[in-house]
């Protein structure tokens, strides 16, 4: 079989998180890239969290991608190193959160503020108010918490700061 | 597996087997939380811990080879095989109980994966330093409850010390060295517990001191668990966690 990279990289760029259906894994930043071996070609995937039951469903969906675009030698390897962070999520991916009422991390990892374990202001995703709360440290789904807004009164998940 | 192959694999399996009992034993609160808020955030942390124990169970597996499977240890080893702390089996009991454990449990969790970071063995490195950042969260969730049942109202304050005096017999065997953590051959990738010990108790005691709770004397430090020694608890979880697999070997979804 022909292995065009192009056609590969376009077509892994495409596969979405199931959680989050607007965020692409290249938006999360946890496609690291893929190689040849042989015949087979391995995609890279970095966890997101330990847990997270949605990282079977993105293999699944990795391999079902590529056997569409007529890749049928694929296979999809967790790498441990480096850890995932929620700095990785690109700039496209925090503004596709927030039009999906997300509101995305408000701070790098790096931040003396995340450090110290300070609570930062989430402005609400719906209203931009930044008269909002914290209900539940955890979430939905382990990379959320529960936030609710003081002006328009709607509950939101935050993506946490990992 | 050569000698210090089996003896790395087996102190991985230690570290595995705290995670996984203690992800197990929060799991039971699925449906069962005070609230749902407590309930999604109690299970979200079983959730990260058994994560946890996946990525050191196969690791263990890898070192083994001849086919082994991350699923063999959590679901086919007897009683004591099982290397987890005897803390992290105790009871729920009330939410009180379960956050005294959990509190403890995350004092010692978070100093020692603080350490584990810094490892040579560069898979235990890479664990650490992904668990890290959850163990974190977890630290403070316990921490901020500990404090507010601890200096709440008349009866959570004398729930919340009756848990800690409960569990506090439990809390220093993370901290003694199991048989396997004395092995000289693996001494550089053992964290020993002397380490942390004065840190985690630090944040312990600053954090029960901040919910107005006393700390009750040791006097019979409970060990036993690391090297294979357990309460009676851990066979009737066993006997849940298990029980698909012994009567339906190797079944799969």
């Amino acid at each position: 079989m022909v292995i065009d990279k192009v056609h590969i990289e376009e077509v892994l760029r495409q596969v979405t998180d199931p959680e989050i259906p607007v965020l692409t894994i290249q938006d999360l930043g946890i496609y690291q890239g893929f190689e040849e071996i042989d015949d087979k070609i391995i995609v890279k995937i970095i966890p997101t969290y330990t847990g997270c039951p949605a990282m079977d469903m993105i293999s699944v969906n990795v391999k079902a991608a590529m056997q569409e675009a007529g890749y049928e030698n694929v296979e999809v390897k967790l790498v441990l190193s480096p850890a995932w962070t929620t700095d990785m999520i690109s700039e496209e991916g925090s503004r596709k959160l927030k039009e999906y009422g997300i509101a995305p991390p408000v701070e790098k990892t790096s931040d003396k503020s995340y450090l110290s374990g300070e609570q930062k202001v989430v402005p609400c995703p719906q209203c931009n108010s930044k008269k909002t709360e914290i209900v539940s440290q955890f979430g939905s789904t382990a990379c959320k918490a529960l936030y609710k807004c003081l002006d328009c009164k709607e509950p939101f998940d935050y993506f946490k700061c990992y | 597996m050569t000698g210090d192959k089996k003896l790395l694999q087996q102190y991985v399996l230690q570290l595995a087997d705290n995670v996984m009992i203690l992800g197990q034993r929060l799991g039971e609160w699925c449906g069962h939380g005070p609230v749902l808020e407590q309930d999604i955030a109690l299970t979200n942390i079983s959730l990260d811990l058994i994560g946890e124990a996946r990525v050191l169970y196969q690791y263990a597996a890898e070192i083994e080879g001849e086919g082994s499977t991350e699923d063999d240890y959590p679901f086919k080893r007897d009683v004591r095989k099982w290397r987890n702390l005897l803390l992290v089996e105790q009871p729920n009991g009330h939410f009180g109980h379960t956050i005294a454990r959990q509190f403890m449990f995350d004092c010692y969790h978070y100093f020692h994966l603080k350490e584990l970071v810094n490892s040579p063995d560069e898979r235990l490195s890479a664990i650490a330093t992904r668990s890290l950042k959850e163990a974190t969260y977890h630290l403070k969730y316990s921490s901020e409850w500990v404090i507010r049942l601890g200096d709440g109202t008349e009866e959570s304050h004398q729930k919340m010390q009756e848990a800690i005096s409960d569990r506090i017999d439990y809390f220093d065997e993370a901290f003694l060295p199991s048989k396997i953590e004395q092995e000289a051959i693996i001494a550089d990738i053992v964290i020993k517990g002397e380490k942390i010990r004065a840190k985690a108790w630090d944040k312990f005691r600053e954090v029960c001191k901040q919910a107005t709770l006393t700390i009750p004397d040791v006097e019979y430090p409970q060990k036993g668990g690391k090297d294979g020694l357990h309460s009676e608890h851990l066979g009737h979880i066993l006997s849940e966690l298990q029980f698909l697999q012994r009567a339906y070997p190797d079944s799969n979804w």
